[in-house]
């Protein structure tokens, strides 16, 4: 089981003083499937992401990615832009984060900067107009011009992307994570603010992704009909614990998880359509 | 549209309050004046022009209400179709155009056979540098957001860098003009270290705090930079060799007759070629990744980082090559005068720099030119109003930033398209 594995969390802590915001976590990912990370608001989903993606050093406990040609690396000790680099962890945002002011094909290109900077010898080679930066340029474009396609905006392609609507916006976020072509694409509530034909939309992007790519694909999600739809595995936190993990058919039965979520706790504050989902019995 | 009698009232009791601020405003400021005694300085009041001051201010406001209710009509219409005189500016094509015509100008107006000549030449020197400044500072500020108030100081570093070694070693400027940007740019990484993880309104600061230290270490630093005195005798740049001197240099060369305007048109021609050189570079590097790398900076750190771009090095590479630009223009500047003092280099003309960019437009190379041409020439005919030119400077600067507070050319072009490339392939 841990050949297949492509990220290994373990034992990982993540302490604000007094405050314990990811407490002793474990679970894997594997390439070619997607780990959902499920909880109640405030469980620290979003913390985890930050010590994965290097924004945050986690206090404790190791983040080991298994990359099929660097071999071992501990993203822990990496610093933040590094593990978008070297590791090809990409993440996008909860509020999504695009590069407002620059057309739609600039923020995908932006994204292969490393690619584009090696090609063109920190940009020298671009600055004498070399045929090794032109081509290298020409690639990047037909990239971006790929994703655009599958992600049916082309006709946007030369629009300032802040101009976008908001799920346009969230599919250019995906696009532009692809184009730095990453081995483990952490997803921070892709489907917050869609609709539901958007979210049906992004359950289909999201499965091919995975299937055609072959990539690993972490997603923290509270929309259950895209947890539920897409997800191999779910991963479910609470208080910064894991207290269940599973197919999405285990983590519906779960006790645990039905118990932090419907709230036998007073604290805890759950969007009711969000306890409807997961209690409901029936797959969708 | 016809004001009703409580709107009157209204507008008058506006206006009187108006009239306070005014006056409180005039009390120290108009309504004292200074005169010569016998040992000291005596004091006067003034208490009829402040009440001019207070008067001039309480009609004005009362016709601005006026003129406003007036016009309500046709506010509304503008609304709904917004006049943008320099919209035009705003496509490429015409940006083109009017560029080539800026560049048609330059070339040919050191020939225009005119009485002041030399006057147009010197104030056209004056712009260009100018210019050179203010691309040179887009990189930083309108490229890369980075707010930069000390851009001076890489422009002190240059000059001084080419008067020290060309007086040390005997070198001419053509040889240290390398020198000085290399010597700015790697001022400007130093800088860029400490605030590398500052943004904003603290990074405007430390930089301001960096171009003052600078400023203050050419003046106390005397047995190297002669301080307050400067330095003078900074040898003149040569052509292809040859010195533009009255004997043996390049009029003997070429057999025509000397004149002191040919130096100052070759000056001329040489900060021209600077500032184009600059252009070139600035845009080239606009479309490499290092110039989107800026870019994305300016618009989102974090996203940045999450791509896997290092904001460490985009960013010391924006202020490198932006304090280059910088050094080249003040060795230019050094060998213009021929002399330089640290007084050439203090936070004002920071500000104007910064002052022509923003009111360019940020990251607009044709603005830069218009706020230039618009900032040099107020100050040259500004001359005539004498103490009241930072007035009008500061009442043209407001009306800039409530008629187009993007600057004058707000459009960006993106860096790359996806239709051209449609078409070629």
């Amino acid at each position: 089981m841990s050949e297949a594995a492509l990220l290994e969390v373990e034992d990982l802590s993540m302490r604000f003083g007094g405050l314990v915001a990811v407490d002793g976590l474990s679970f894997t990912a594997r390439a070619g499937e997607i780990t959902a990370l499920i909880g109640p608001n405030g469980a620290g989903k979003t913390t985890l992401f930050n010590c994965l993606t290097g924004f945050y050093r986690a206090t404790s406990g190791r983040l080991l990615l298994h990359h099929p040609t660097r071999g071992d690396l501990r993203l822990e000790r990496m610093e933040g832009f590094r593990v978008a680099a070297e590791a090809g962890v990409v993440r996008t945002f909860q509020n999504v984060r695009l590069f407002p002011r620059m057309t739609v094909l600039e923020n995908l290109i932006v994204a292969q900067h490393r690619a584009l900077m090696r090609a063109s010898a920190f940009s020298l080679a671009g600055l004498f107009g070399l045929e090794r930066y032109r081509k290298a340029e020409a690639a990047a474009v037909a990239r971006a011009r790929d994703w655009l396609e599958r992600l049916q905006l082309l006709d946007r392609a030369d629009h300032e992307a802040g101009t976008l609507p908001y799920g346009a916006q969230r599919r250019v976020e995906i696009g532009r994570a692809m184009c730095a072509r990453p081995i483990l694409l952490c997803l921070d509530e892709p489907a917050a603010g869609l609709n539901p034909r958007e979210s049906a939309n992004l359950n289909q992007l999201l499965a091919e992704i995975r299937d055609r790519e072959g990539i690993g694909i972490l997603l923290i999600e509270h929309d259950m009909s895209v947890v539920m739809g897409v997800s191999d595995r779910i991963v479910v936190l609470d208080h910064g614990k894991r207290i269940a993990m599973g197919s999405p058919e285990e983590v519906r039965r779960d006790p645990a998880v039905i118990r932090a979520y419907l709230g036998e706790e007073e604290d805890e504050d759950l969007p009711p359509e969000v306890a409807a989902d997961l209690g409901r019995d029936g797959h969708p | 549209m016809e004001p009703s009698s409580p709107g009157i009232a209204r507008h008058v009791k506006e206006a009187l309050l108006w009239a306070l601020l005014a006056f409180v405003l005039a009390l120290p400021l108009i309504g004292v004046e200074t005169f010569p005694a016998v040992t000291t300085l005596g004091l006067r009041p003034r208490f009829g022009a402040v009440a001019i001051v207070v008067a001039v201010v309480f009609v004005a406001r009362l016709l601005l209400v006026g003129l406003t209710a007036l016009r309500k009509r046709r506010i509304a219409t503008l609304i709904e179709k917004p006049v943008r005189p320099l919209a035009g500016l705003a496509s490429p094509r015409v940006a083109r155009i009017v560029g080539l015509l800026f560049l048609a100008v330059a070339i040919v107006l050191p020939f225009l056979p005119l009485d002041n000549r030399r006057y147009l030449i010197d104030t056209a020197t004056v712009l260009l540098i100018y210019v050179m400044l203010g691309w040179g500072l887009n990189v930083v500020v309108g490229l890369a957001g980075l707010l930069d108030l000390g851009y001076v100081a890489f422009y002190a570093v240059g000059a001084y860098c080419y008067a020290l070694v060309a007086q040390a070693f005997g070198l001419g400027f053509w040889e240290c003009l390398p020198l000085s940007g290399a010597l700015a740019a790697l001022f400007g990484v130093l800088l860029g270290f400490p605030v590398l993880r500052l943004r904003g309104d603290y990074l405007a600061i430390v930089t301001l705090g960096f171009g003052e230290i600078i400023r203050i270490i050419l003046v106390n630093w005397a047995s190297l930079t002669g301080g307050p005195n400067g330095i003078s005798g900074i040898p003149r740049p040569s052509f292809f060799g040859l010195p533009l001197t009255p004997t043996g240099g390049f009029a003997d060369f070429f057999g025509i007759a000397y004149s002191p305007d040919q130096r100052v048109i070759y000056l001329y021609f040489v900060i021209l070629a600077l500032a184009l050189g600059t252009n070139l570079l600035v845009r080239r590097l606009r479309r490499l990744p290092i110039g989107r790398a800026w870019e994305a900076l300016r618009e989102d750190e974090i996203a940045c980082r999450s791509l896997g771009i290092n904001p460490t090095l985009v960013k010391l590479s924006a202020f490198g090559t932006g304090a280059m630009l910088g050094g080249f223009a003040g060795a230019f500047f050094a060998t213009r005068a021929s002399f330089i003092s640290p007084e050439s280099f203090t936070f004002s003309e920071s500000a104007s720099i910064l002052a022509i960019v923003v009111l360019g437009g940020m990251g607009s190379q044709l603005g830069v030119v218009l706020a230039a041409s618009f900032l040099v020439l107020l100050g040259e005919l500004g001359r005539e109003f004498a103490q009241y030119r930072m007035v009008v400077f500061g009442a043209c600067m407001i009306l800039i930033m409530i008629w187009r507070p993007q600057g004058l050319i707000a459009h960006r072009e993106p860096s790359v398209r996806l239709k051209a490339d449609a078409a070629q392939s």
